[in-house]
């Protein structure tokens, strides 16, 4: 092998194109609020909201090994975190939103003591029995509204295309925020941490990784990532209630996102959660019907391609838009031993 | 008797992933024969076991049993045919009793000399313990349970994975003296052992690999320590 | 409260039953399955439907729904779930959660969202008069009592026969169970056959002491999984007493306020979960 040192690789031309382009759609969709008709700048809330939940969800399972079937309990937290301190303390609603992730992450540390005593298939119905007692205590509490939850009284008055701009906006430093906080986190040495830990909490511990600290920390950012969501979506809707903030409903999302769209990579979540809504939008009058496709398309990805749709495409194609892989580029041999 | 052997291994390559463990690998063994195989730790041994009972699917090469090619069967079914295996570790079921532990082995559905009652007195101390958790055993009597449930099967071809291991060395002579007996039945026996001199005592003939190669083989008397020594180690 | 206690005892009966039918299929091969409570509502409707068609009652449906729903089990995981379970958690979780899904919306969609109920005449409100001013129902006596019976047959069929054998080993150690010349897809099938069969008894029990929608298998899932975990793996009288206790705790708690009922019960598998994690009566690490 010459001395030529070999190259260590991060981008690649489908990754600087990603980066170019993303820039470019941020610029463009920051103008939506002069001129987007409102229900469209909703759904991009919605989407925003969505999309954090699913790379939280993704973080988790596809990256830290942890198959979370409970966390509408931090977006239950989030949400009502917000209408708390709106609502009771007068605190602007807008500043509410980024403080619901960090009253999520306060809570996730004695939350996590829980749950990481059970593992695998227990861990994921652990969280969801976590995710329970939330929505029960939220349905006990009187102060904050009981079982028919309550209306975002802070806001009232508030102009409303200010409003719908600054939740607009908030729904983009998000998506900014998720995605890139999830892909820069991957690149980091916590995201060596993590892959090494996806292929085995035994594997990574004889590396020298500390799995329980590691995965510690993926537990308190998604749930902090999950209560910024919660807390958005809720101010978009104006009204909170248990049953939506904390219920079941999140979960068909989450595996359908990140399921479909493809676990395992940064760009699979995007995918997801727009075939999610795009399937909700053409399908939602349907209901029952939407949710069997939703159940029946997760089983036979899972049996057919259990990396998912994007995880086929980037298999297949090499190409990652978010690429966090080091490629690792010899140098070519001056000749050719026998 | 097929002109071929009880069984024939014919190129045999493995790989575990991208790393590839076992290269080109020829290995017969006749009905009744004693082989053994040594080598040092990663030198395939196991691997290759692993190619004959099914656990393991060979990248290239064939496996035939009777002059039978068997490459498209799996283990339960291998099992099925006769090859038994006693595993590197025991690999005895803990929450199984030991006489529960030896009736797994009925379950390959073979007629034969072996039955528990054969088994018992082979092993006596076994029958002693047959109600006891078949992992609060000693090492020793351990192995006795694990050679007892590949015998259960009543098979043509009896592979022991490192049979020695951990043992002292009293218990290994108790064990390898009943593996005797059995041979003495005209069993077939393929044993891979880490201990040289006494896999070329116990056996007809010796294969030796190294890096997943086969570097030596030959009748295990005619070959001298220095020619094993060299095998084994690479020099 | 006496009164309280034991009304939940003989609740913890009818979660028993829900219990039993998981601890089977985790105990064989480590799947937690998502779909369990469904499948529990979905036995309750099939119980519905069978008996409206033989014009009989549910204690003459419930053989058939015991047996189709036994072979339900075997096909299901020779099919679908054998394929899936492996290594790795989340393909085993995905498919059932999936299963989930579509159970409860194609029962949406064939019976409405009306609650039904599994008519018994009489005996669901018949009560024995036990002294003390204390009523058991009979209903709820009669489940307790099939259920120690169920609980009483999966401990035979796993301690004393073949194949109880064979569960044992193959959650042991699947792959040398295959060298012994087993086909562990089959005892995986024939262990999700019985857990299915439990499910079904389940169903008819659930459907007789409350009414039924198609939304309800995600909570009888949390408490069959409560169940489990306060117990822990180990034997099936395990699952009882951990099933009885929890019975205990959602009663006791319902009597103290109707509000925190199932939360009492969700506050005692926390604390099992943080003092004593492999559960009470754990035979070994779970």
């Amino acid at each position: 092998m010459s001395a030529r040192a070999v190259a260590i690789e991060r981008g690649g031309r489908a990754g600087r194109a990603g980066a170019v382009a993303a820039l470019a759609a941020f610029a463009f969709l920051a103008t939506f609020p002069a001129w987007a008709p409102s229900d469209v700048m909703r759904l991009g809330v919605e989407f925003a909201c969505l999309l954090a939940l699913a790379q939280a969800w993704n973080l988790l399972a596809g990256y830290g090994g942890m198959v979370s079937l409970g966390q509408q309990a931090f977006i239950g937290i989030g949400g009502y975190t917000l209408f708390a301190l709106a609502n009771g303390l007068h605190v602007n609603a807008f500043l509410c939103v980024p403080a619901a992730g960090v009253v999520c992450a306060l809570a996730a540390v004695p939350i996590s003591r829980v749950v990481f005593r059970l593992h695998g298939g227990y861990f994921a119905v652990g969280t969801w029995v976590v995710a329970e007692i939330v929505r029960l205590l939220f349905a006990n509490w009187s102060a904050l509204g009981g079982g028919s939850g309550q209306s975002l009284t802070a806001l009232v008055g508030f102009e409303r295309s200010t409003r719908e701009a600054l939740t607009f906006w908030l729904a983009l430093a998000l998506v900014a925020a998720s995605t890139g906080g999830v892909w820069w986190l991957l690149r980091s040495r916590l995201g060596l941490a993590l892959t090494a830990i996806r292929d085995g909490d035994a594997v990574a511990e004889s590396q020298g990784v500390d799995v329980a600290r590691t995965k510690f920390v993926v537990y308190v950012a998604a749930a902090a990532a999950c209560g910024v969501a919660g807390a958005l979506y809720f101010l978009s809707a104006l009204r909170i209630s248990p049953d939506a903030a904390a219920g079941m409903g999140w979960i068909p999302l989450l595996f359908f996102a990140v399921i479909v769209g493809g676990i395992g990579t940064i760009e699979g979540p995007i995918v997801g959660t727009a075939l999610y809504l795009a399937l909700r939008q053409g399908l939602g009058d349907y209901g029952a019907w939407y949710l069997i496709a939703d159940g029946a398309i997760a089983i036979v990805i899972m049996l057919v391609a259990p990396r998912g749709l994007f995880g086929l495409v980037a298999e297949r194609f090499g190409m990652h838009l978010f690429p966090v892989r080091s490629i690792v580029r010899l140098p070519t041999p001056e000749r050719i031993e026998p | 008797m097929s002109a071929g052997g009880l069984l024939v291994a014919q190129g045999i390559c493995a790989a575990y992933g991208d790393v590839q463990a076992l290269f080109d690998v020829d290995f017969r063994i006749e009905a009744g024969e004693r082989v053994a195989i040594v080598g040092a730790n990663g030198a395939g041994k196991s691997t290759f076991l692993a190619t004959l009972t099914g656990a393991v699917r060979p990248t290239r090469g064939s496996v035939s049993l009777d002059g039978a090619v068997i490459d498209r069967t799996d283990a339960p079914q291998r099992a099925r045919m006769g090859v038994a295996l006693v595993p590197e570790g025991r690999r005895l079921f803990p929450s199984l009793s030991v006489e529960e532990n030896l009736r797994m082995g009925a379950f390959a559905r073979r007629a034969g000399p072996w039955t528990l009652a054969s088994v018992y007195e082979l092993f006596p101390v076994l029958a002693q313990r047959r109600a006891l958790p078949a992992t609060k055993l000693s090492g020793g009597q351990q192995q006795m349970v694990a050679i007892g449930r590949a015998l259960m099967a009543n098979p043509r071809l009896l592979l022991c994975d490192e049979l020695s291991l951990g043992l002292a060395p009293v218990v290994i002579k108790d064990v390898y003296r009943a593996l005797a007996r059995v041979c003495d039945g005209g069993q077939a026996i393929v044993f891979v052992e880490q201990d040289v001199e006494l896999a070329r005592r116990m056996s007809d003939r010796t294969y030796c690999f190294l890096h997943g190669r086969v570097a030596l083989e030959g009748a295990s008397q005619a070959l001298a320590r220095e020619q094993i020594s060299a095998a084994y180690f690479g020099v | 409260m006496l009164n309280a206690l034991l009304q939940g005892i003989l609740l913890g009966g009818l979660y028993a039953l829900f219990a039993m039918g998981l601890a089977v299929i985790y105990g064989v091969m480590r799947l937690v399955n998502i779909a369990h409570g469904d499948l529990i509502v979905l036995a309750a409707y099939a119980t519905l439907s069978v008996a409206a068609l033989l014009h009989a009652g549910p204690f003459v449906a419930i053989p058939i729904v015991i047996a189709g729903f036994a072979v339900l089990g075997y096909v299901m995981q020779r099919g679908l779930l054998n394929r899936v379970l492996g290594a790795d958690v989340l393909p085993p979780l995905v498919v059932t959660y999936g299963l989930s899904l579509v159970i409860q919306n194609v029962l949406l969609q064939a019976y409405s969202a009306d609650a039904r109920s599994l008519d018994v005449g009489g005996l669901a409100t018949a009560s024995l008069h036990v002294g003390g001013g204390i009523a058991l129902g009979v209903m709820p006596l009669l489940v307790f009592g099939v259920a120690l019976a169920v609980a009483a047959v999966l401990e035979y069929v796993f301690g004393h026969t073949r194949l109880g054998m064979a569960f044992r080993a193959t959650a042991d150690d699947r792959a040398t169970v295959r060298l012994l010349g087993l086909d562990d897809g089959g005892v995986y099938a024939a262990a999700a056959a019985i857990s299915f069969a439990v499910v079904a008894i389940a169903g008819l029990f659930m459907g007789i002491k409350t009414t039924f929608t198609p939304d309800l298998g995600p909570n009888f899932l949390l408490y069959a999984f409560e169940a489990v975990v306060i117990s822990g793996l180990g034997s099936f009288w395990g699952t009882f007493v951990g099933a009885i206790l929890l019975g205990v705790a959602q009663s006791i708690g319902f009597a103290i306020n109707p509000g925190w009922g199932i939360l009492a019960g969700h506050f005692v598998f926390l604390a099992v979960l943080l003092w004593r994690p492999t559960g009470l009566f754990a035979r070994s690490a779970a």
